[in-house]
C-alpha cells in the first residue's frame, strides 16, 4: 500500500515535468509583445523594454527560461507576473472560492445524480426512468453556458430569488446557483451512470441470495446492490471533482467568480505566460493527487481490487 | 420434541408466527405450474408438479437445463421474477401454510428461519464487497434483531461448523478471498445461520471440483441429520445424490416422470428419459464402447409437444404417447412413473 502510493508520486514527477514544459513551450511561442500597452497608448521606450526583457529572462532560449523556471518552483516560487504580483499571493487569494464552488458542485451532482439514478433504475422500463433519461439527455445537449445564462437571467434578474452575481467572499449562499448549473451536466452522468449499474447489480446473483436471505427489498437494494453500483459512480464523481477544482472558466465568467478559472482565461488572454503556467504547475499537481486518492478510494470501495 | 420444533418455537417468537409441521410433514407442492411471460410467447417451465418433503428427508430433484428443476426451487424460495415469471395455478404449502397466498411480509419472514437455500455459484452468489463474516451475521441482525458484535460471533461459529479452517481469523475476508469449496461452506453457513426447517441447494457442487464437491455433500448430509432439516438438493448429476438423498424425483420439460427411492431408481429406471441418463453416465467396464446418449433435444418450453413430453426422443414411443399424456402412477411399491410402458421399461 505504502509502496503503492510512493510508486505513484514519484510518477507524478515526469507527469509534471512533461505537461509544465508544454504548457511553458505554447505560451512563450504565442506572438505578441508582453510590454505592449504597458505604456499607455505609445510604444515603450527601448531602454525600459531591454530592462524588462533582462528582467524577465525573454532574452534566454527556451530551455534555459524552463530551467530557471522549474528552479524556481522547487523552491516553492510560482513565478512573478509582468504586473508584479506573486502567481502564488493570487491562488491563495483565488483558490479557496473555485474549491468551495467546487466542492458544491459535487455535493450537487452526487445528491441529485445518486438519488435520480436509484429512482430510475429500479423502477426501469416505467415513467420515473424514462422522465430521468430524458431530462439527462436535455441537460447534456444544452451547453453550460446557456444552462448557466438562462438560469441567471430567471433565477436572478427577473424574478430575483437568486443573488445575480457573486461577490469577491463568495458566500456559500451566493455560490449556490453556479454550483448547481456547474455541476448541472455531471448531475446528467451521474444518474445514467447510477442507474445502469443499479439495473445491472439488480439482476446479480448476489441480489437473489439477499432476497432469498429473508432481506427487505429495501436493504437488498440500498444496501447490497446500492453499495456495488455506486463504486464506479464514485470513481466519476472523484475524477469530476479533479476536473472542477481546475476551476470552471464558462462559469466563473458568467456569475463573475473570482477564481482560478478565470485568473488562467485572464492570464491567457494578456500573454501573461508566467501566471498560466503557474497555475497550470499548481492545477497539473491538484488533479494527478485527487486522482490518486480516487485510486486509493476506489480500493477501499472494491475489495477486489488490491494496491499491493 | 425434535430439533426443528425447537426451531418452529424460536422462529416463531422472532416472527410473530408459528409453523409446526403436522407429523413431520414439512411441506406440500401441490398441482404447481409456472409461466414465463415473454415477448416471444409463453414458456411454461412447470406444468403440475407435485411432491410432499418430511423433516429428516433428503429429496433429490434430478433433470437437464430446462427440466424445471431450479425454477421450483426457486418458487418454493419466493424469489422468481415476477413478472416475468406467472404462478396460475398450485399451492406450495410449509407447515400447511400455503406460501403463495401469504401475505408478502410474512413471507419475507420465512426465507431464512424457515426455508433456505443455497446456490451453485457461489462466488456470484456472495455479495462480493461485504466481508463473509458480515454476510453470515446479516441473517441473525435482520431476523433476530441481534447487534453486530453477538452476531459476529454466531457467524464465527457457524464458519467453525462448516469447518472453514482458522474461522476467527478469517471471518473478516471478501469472498474472493477463499477458495469455491471454502465459498461454498460459506453459503451453507448462511443458509443454516436460523436453522431452518427445509434446506435446498440448488446444483451446490456444479462449480466445485470433484474432491471438493464429495466433501461439499459430506457436510450437507452431516448437517442435515444433525438438525433433522427437510433437504431438498437439485442437480443434473446422478452420481453426486446417490449416496445422500433418499428419494429422487426426476423431471422433464416441468413435470415429474418418475420418482423413487435412490436405489431402486439406479437399479432399474421405471421411465424411459431417467433409463437414458443412467445409461449415459460413463462406465469404466463398458470403456471403449460407445457411449449412450439421449438422442434429440430438450424440448421448447413455449412448444412442449402433445402427450408424453418426451415422445420425440424416446426409444418406446408408440402413437398412444403422441395423443395421450400419461399421468405420474404408482408402478411398483414405493415407485412411480409417468410413462404408458412403465411396466416394459421397469422389467425390459
Amino acid at each position: 500500500m505504502y509502496k503503492y502510493i510512493l510508486r505513484r508520486l514519484l510518477q507524478m514527477i515526469p507527469v509534471l515535468l512533461g505537461s509544465t514544459f508544454i504548457i511553458f513551450a505554447m505560451v512563450f511561442a504565442l506572438p505578441g509583445d508582453p510590454t505592449a500597452g504597458m505604456c499607455g497608448e505609445r510604444p515603450c521606450a527601448p531602454a525600459f523594454v531591454a530592462k524588462f526583457k533582462q528582467e524577465h529572462n525573454l532574452n534566454d532560449p527556451l530551455p534555459t527560461r524552463y530551467a530557471k523556471y522549474m528552479g524556481n518552483l522547487a523552491q516553492g516560487d510560482l513565478g512573478t507576473t509582468f504586473r508584479d504580483i506573486k502567481v502564488a499571493d493570487e491562488l491563495k487569494q483565488r483558490y479557496p472560492t473555485t474549491a468551495k464552488l467546487a466542492g458544491m458542485a459535487i455535493i450537487f451532482e452526487t445528491l441529485i445524480g445518486v438519488i435520480a439514478g436509484v429512482m430510475a433504475g429500479i423502477r426501469k422500463g416505467k415513467f420515473m426512468d424514462n422522465l430521468v433519461l430524458v431530462s439527462t439527455l436535455f441537460v447534456i445537449a444544452i451547453p453550460i453556458f446557456v444552462i448557466g445564462a438562462t438560469l441567471q437571467y430567471y433565477l436572478g434578474v427577473k424574478w430575483g430569488l437568486r443573488p445575480v452575481t457573486v461577490s469577491p467572499q463568495a458566500t456559500v449562499n451566493e455560490l449556490l446557483l453556479p454550483a448547481f448549473v456547474l455541476g448541472s451536466t455531471s448531475v446528467a452522468y451521474v444518474a445514467r451512470l447510477t442507474r445502469t449499474n443499479l439495473v445491472e447489480n439488480l439482476r446479480a446473483d448476489y441480489l437473489r441470495t439477499a432476497i432469498a436471505k429473508g432481506l427487505t427489498r429495501r436493504r437488498a437494494i440500498g444496501l447490497h446492490a446500492l453499495r456495488n453500483s455506486l463504486i464506479p459512480v464514485v470513481t466519476f464523481i472523484g475524477a469530476d471533482f479533479g476536473g472542477l477544482l481546475g476551476g470552471a472558466i464558462v462559469t466563473e465568467r458568467i456569475f463573475n467568480i473570482q477564481g482560478v478559472g478565470g485568473y488562467l482565461f485572464t492570464g491567457i488572454h494578456n500573454r501573461d505566460g508566467v501566471s498560466v503556467v503557474g497555475t497550470v504547475t499548481v492545477l497539473v499537481l491538484v488533479f494527478l493527487l485527487v486522482n490518486l486518492l480516487v485510486d486509493l478510494l476506489y480500493g477501499v470501495l472494491d475489495p477486489r481490487i488490491s494496491h499491493d | 420434541m425434535t430439533t426443528s420444533e425447537t426451531m418452529a418455537r424460536e422462529s416463531a417468537k422472532s416472527s410473530g408466527q408459528t409453523y409446526k409441521p403436522q407429523d413431520g410433514l414439512l411441506l406440500e407442492v401441490e398441482d404447481l405450474h409456472v409461466e414465463f411471460h415473454t415477448p416471444d410467447g409463453i414458456a411454461r417451465a412447470i406444468n403440475g408438479v407435485n411432491f410432499d418433503l418430511f423433516e429428516g428427508q433428503t429429496l433429490a430433484i434430478l433433470g437437464e437445463s430446462g427440466s424445471g428443476k431450479s425454477v421450483t426451487a426457486q418458487a418454493i424460495m419466493g424469489i422468481l421474477d415476477m413478472p416475468p415469471a406467472v404462478i396460475p395455478k398450485g399451492q406450495i404449502r410449509y407447515c400447511g401454510q400455503d406460501l403463495l397466498t401469504m401475505p408478502d411480509e410474512q413471507r419475507r419472514r420465512t426465507r431464512g428461519p424457515e426455508i433456505s437455500m443455497v446456490f451453485q455459484d457461489a462466488l456470484s452468489s456472495l455479495n462480493p464487497v461485504f466481508p463473509v463474516g458480515w454476510q453470515i451475521a446479516e441473517m441473525f441482525r435482520v431476523h433476530r434483531g441481534m447487534n453486530k458484535s453477538d452476531a459476529l460471533e454466531r457467524a464465527v461459529k457457524l464458519m467453525q461448523r462448516v469447518q472453514i479452517p482458522a474461522a476467527k481469523e478469517r471471518v473478516g475476508a471478501y469472498p474472493h478471498q477463499f477458495s469455491g469449496g471454502m465459498r461454498q461452506r460459506i453459503m451453507i453457513a448462511m443458509a443454516i445461520a436460523l436453522d431452518p426447517a427445509v434446506l435446498i441447494a440448488d446444483e451446490p457442487t456444479t462449480a466445485l471440483d470433484v474432491t471438493v464437491q464429495a466433501q461439499i455433500m459430506a457436510l450437507l448430509q452431516e448437517l442435515q441429520e444433525e438438525r433433522q432439516m427437510g433437504l431438498i438438493l437439485i442437480t443434473h448429476d446422478l452420481g453426486v445424490v446417490a449416496n445422500v438423498a433418499d428419494k429422487i424425483a426426476v423431471m422433464y420439460a416441468g413435470r415429474i416422470v418418475e420418482r423413487a427411492d435412490v436405489y431402486d431408481l439406479y437399479r432399474q429406471p421405471g421411465h424411459p428419459y431417467t433409463k437414458g441418463l443412467l445409461e449415459s453416465i460413463p462406465r469404466l467396464d463398458q470403456k471403449g464402447q460407445q457411449l449412450a446418449a439421449i438422442g434429440g433435444l430438450p424440448p421448447n418450453l413455449m412448444r412442449i409437444p402433445e402427450g408424453c413430453a418426451f415422445n420425440p426422443r424416446c426409444k418406446f414411443a408408440q402413437d398412444v404417447c403422441r395423443e395421450d399424456r400419461p399421468a405420474l402412477l404408482e408402478v411398483a411399491p414405493g415407485r412411480e412413473s409417468a410413462c404408458h410402458f412403465a411396466e416394459e421399461v421397469l422389467h425390459g
